[in-house]
Order: C-alpha cells, then structure tokens, then sequence
C-alpha cells in the first residue's frame, strides 16, 4: 500500500454533551478518497481541522507523504500554512473584498505559474463570474470558487467539510462531478465529511464512520452500509402517514421514499404509533413489520 | 484677526497621534481579538481607562514621569536626549495614550466581527499572521478602521485636559486651539473665542458626517455572503 497520509491522535471534545475524547488510529492510501460518516458531534470536522493544522491535539502522530507534521513526543508542528493541505470550509470562507478570479490569485504561491488561474476557471466553469464578489453568487457558485481556489496551492491532501450540505439535489450531484474532475486531475488525496448516503456511494472509495469521536467501522461504502447482508431483514426508513382499524388488526400506511406502504400491525403496536411518527420496516419472510426508531439501537443514524 | 497658530497645531498634533495609534493600535487589536492570553482582559482595561478617567489624573501622572526631577524623565533625558514635559513629542505621547481606545475599540469590534475561517482560510492557502492581517482583515474591517482614525483624530482635535497637564499652554509650542479658546474667555475676549468655538465645532462636525457617509457607503459595498 502506498499510504500518504498516517494518522493517530488523542483529543478532547468539547460538546455540548460534555467532555469527550477523539481518538482515531488510521492510514489512508495516495490518491484515495475517504469519506468520513457520523451524526453531529462525532467529532468529524475537528478531525478535519487537525490534519489541517487548525486545532491542536493532546497527543499524537501526524504525517503526510513520510512527513511530519505533527508530533507530539517529538514536539514537531508544522503550522496551516507550511502543510500541503488544501481546506474548504463549510461556510466557504470566502474573502468578500475580492473578486472570483482575485480569491483564486490570492491562493497562488509567489514564483508559481499563474497558467493554474484560468485552468481552474475552466474546470470549474467560473469563467463568465471573474469579476463576481463572493456576496453575489449562488451557494453553488461559491463552492465552486471555494474548491477552485483550495487547490491553485496544489495541496497533497484536500479536505472538504460537508461542502455540499446546503444545495439542492441537482446541483449537489455537479458539485460531485466537479470535486471527482479535481480529485482525478490533480492527483489528490482526499477527505471528505459527509453525511449524504449517496454522496458516499458516489464518491468515496473508502469510508470511516465515527461515533462519539471513534472509528466504529472503514471499509468501502457498500462493506459498511450494506453489510446487513442476507443475515439481516432489509429495511426501510418511513413516515406514518394513516392507522385504520380494521377489527381484530390494523394498517398502517408508511410512507417510504415516495412510496405508501400497508402494514398490518396488531391493535397494542398501534396504539404506540401516531400519524407523522418517524419508523422503520423491517421484511421478515416475505411479512412487513414495523420497528420503532428508538428500538433501533443506533443501527441506522442517517 | 485671529491668531491661527493653535489651530493648525491641533491639526498637527491630530495628525501625528492619528498616524502614531495606527501603527500601534492594529497590531494591538489584532492580539486581543485573537489570542488566547489569559490576562488578555487586564489589557483591555488598561487599554479602556481612558474612557473613563478624568485626562488630567492622565496628565497629571504623564507630568510627573516625564519630569526631570524623577528617575525616568531623568533617564530620557540622560541617554536618549529627550524632554518630553511641555514638549510637542510630549503632548503626542500622551494624546496617544489617551486616544489609545479610541482606535484600539473600533478595531476590535471589526476584527470579532469577521469569520475566524477567514483567518484560517488564508493560513490553509499559505499565508502568514502578517500577510493575512494586510491583505484580507484590514481591508474586509474598512469601516472600523475609519471609524478608528476618525474618531481618533477628532478627539484629539477636542483635547483640553491632559495637553493642559503635560504641554503647559506654551504660545507657539503646546498651545493647541482648546486651549487658546480658554485663555480668550479668560481675558473675556469673547470675538476670539468664539472663532476659535467655532472652527473646532464645524470641524468636528464635518468629520462625523463623514464617518457617517463612507460607513454607510462601505457596509454596501462589501457585505460578507
């Protein structure tokens, strides 16, 4: 394996829920691009910020391409901006003094050939929105400048906090067809915090998933999200929509994606449902059943 | 005819003190909004006195240090050849102390106001404390730094207090244009005093007005996305 970056660090988290540690071990390969999944305070974007330099950890080992950024034994930190890291941020970050062209030129190391400006500029279509402050363009397009302008410094590793979480489905899946184009042409290895299914699928090669600032699971997406498998029922996320008694049972009609689904159900589960209740299906020999979410032992957190 | 000398030292003394605090109050600034001194807050203390105390405690206290007769006036004047009492470089020294959070305020307020990612974006992009401060706080905090020099320079236009402490009231040399409309109403010369009244009252006047102007004109003009 021909692993870029390595990565074993303690840190504690201050969230809302209290004090908790982030403690990760993991490598990851050049060129690969790692997904990291989790629900909010995981620990996700903290991560990201201390491969970038941002935050400091407690304790640990960092390096990239047998470099070393930080250490803490040997007392090595190598600050933000001597890390070959690229970050775009969730809220872009942006400088809102310059123009589209101007934040790209602001990120071009003195001495490099500016030839990178307008190849990014086409890549990520912006050539008609040079002359655009970042306060008049769309979230989409200040992504895009955001990516573009991340990787003029061309970085090893690019970092992407939830970058695509505030755009709408079709826009989202451009975005995606860009950041793949980037990833590919500039020879990146990427980290991505996402919290979209396919997302992960559509992207990632490899996915970490945390949970209260731990590695519960890496694997490809398919190992960890469809590792049910033949041994577990499959199942489906749904919205109560309607109960009717029907005498002895009821129905129950779940709506699934953009589907209604008919479950019978016996009158004592019925009664512990109401319209609008987030629930899940379960299939078991060929007989829908319905699981109540909190009975799902944090199996799904999607 | 009026004796325009004070005046245009108080331009003078504005002018210097406005340009001495940049250059001391950005960087200062800057510190307070981002670091993580612990005794961060006594600064901003210190830094806010002013605001509160009456300028002569400050003049009174600048006197008695610059004074000859004591061991750090003496020093100054010993090895580094300066008088700084009923001097000009006097009355700069303590009109900066005095102005001090005048500057230092509005910068702060500015620099809490923007995104920290700003910041981190431009170390990710390669970019030093320094570079950063120049090229993307300072011209995205515009309005606060014109509201620093502004307010700056008008309160030091306005001083009476502490220059009456440390530079004396010298004719020529520290008498500035606060000071002269006093000396006029004393000797009730009423005429003269006036003038003076009202070149200070229209001067400060056109200076707020234009804060006002190019605050309102710079809040259009770059508002974050």
């Amino acid at each position: 394996m021909n692993t870029y970056l390595s990565c074993r660090i303690r840190k504690t988290l201050h969230t809302a829920a209290g004090h908790r540690p982030l403690e990760l071990s993991f490598e990851l390969e050049r060129g690969k691009l790692l997904a990291i999944h989790g629900p909010s305070g995981a620990g996700k974007t903290t991560l990201l910020r201390i491969l970038a330099g941002l935050t400091d950890i407690d304790e640990g080992h960092i390096a990239g391409n047998g470099v070393i950024w930080r250490d803490t034994t040997l007392r090595v930190n190598i600050p933000a901006r001597k890390r070959p890291v690229g970050m775009v941020f969730q809220d872009f970050a942006l400088f809102p003094h310059l123009n589209v062209r101007e934040n790209l030129e602001f990120a071009l190391p003195s001495g490099e050939d500016p030839r990178v400006i307008p190849e990014l500029i086409g890549l990520m279509e912006l050539q008609s929105l040079q002359q655009a402050r970042p306060a008049q363009l769309s979230g989409g397009q200040q992504q895009r400048v955001a990516l573009g302008r991340a990787i003029v410094r061309k970085p090893e590793l690019l970092l992407l906090d939830e970058p695509l979480s505030a755009l709408d489905d079709e826009m989202r899946s451009r975005l995606q067809d860009y950041l793949l184009r980037a990833h590919r042409q500039f020879h990146l290895t990427t980290i991505l915090v996402s919290h979209s299914l396919p997302e992960i699928f559509r992207l990632a090669d490899e996915v970490i998933r945390l949970d209260k600032g731990r590695s519960i699971g890496r694997g490809t997406p398919a190992e960890i999200f469809l590792q049910q498998g033949s041994t577990d029922p499959f199942m489906l996320a749904g919205e109560v929509i309607d109960i009717l008694d029907e005498g002895p049972s009821f129905t129950i009609s779940v709506l699934c994606a953009n589907t209604l689904l008919p479950v019978k159900t016996t009158p004592g589960q019925a009664a512990r449902l109401r319209k609008g209740q987030k629930v899940m299906i379960s299939s078991e020999s060929f007989e829908p059943r319905i699981l109540f979410m909190n009975e799902m032992s944090n199996k799904f957190d999607i | 005819m009026t004796d325009m000398a004070p005046i245009w030292l108080s331009f003078r003394l504005s002018l210097v003190t406005t340009a001495v605090l940049l250059l001391i109050a950005v960087p200062l600034a800057n510190w307070l909004a981002h670091s993580r001194f612990r005794l961060k807050v006594v600064a901003e203390t210190i830094i806010s006195l002013p605001l509160v105390l009456p300028p002569t405690v400050l003049g009174f206290y600048l006197l008695l240090a610059f004074s000859p007769s004591n061991a750090f006036g003496q020093f100054l004047d010993r090895y580094l050849g300066l008088r700084l009492v009923f001097s000009f470089p006097g009355l700069v020294i303590a009109s900066v102390l005095y102005s001090l959070p005048f500057m230092v305020n509005p910068l702060l307020a500015g620099f809490r106001a923007l995104p920290s990612s700003l910041r981190e974006a431009s170390a990710t992009l390669g970019k030093s404390g320094a570079y950063t401060l120049l090229n993307v706080l300072l011209p995205n905090i515009r309005g606060s730094l014109l509201t620093g020099i502004v307010l700056s320079f008008a309160h030091t236009m306005g001083e009476f207090g502490v220059v009456l402490m440390i530079g004396g009231n010298i004719p020529g040399k520290t008498r500035v244009a606060s000071l002269a409309l006093y000396d006029e109403v004393q000797s009730l010369n009423y005429h003269a005093a006036n003038r003076y009244a009202l070149i200070l009252f229209a001067s400060s006047f056109m200076i707020l007005l234009l804060v006002y102007l190019l605050n309102h004109h710079f809040s259009k003009a770059n508002p974050l996305p």
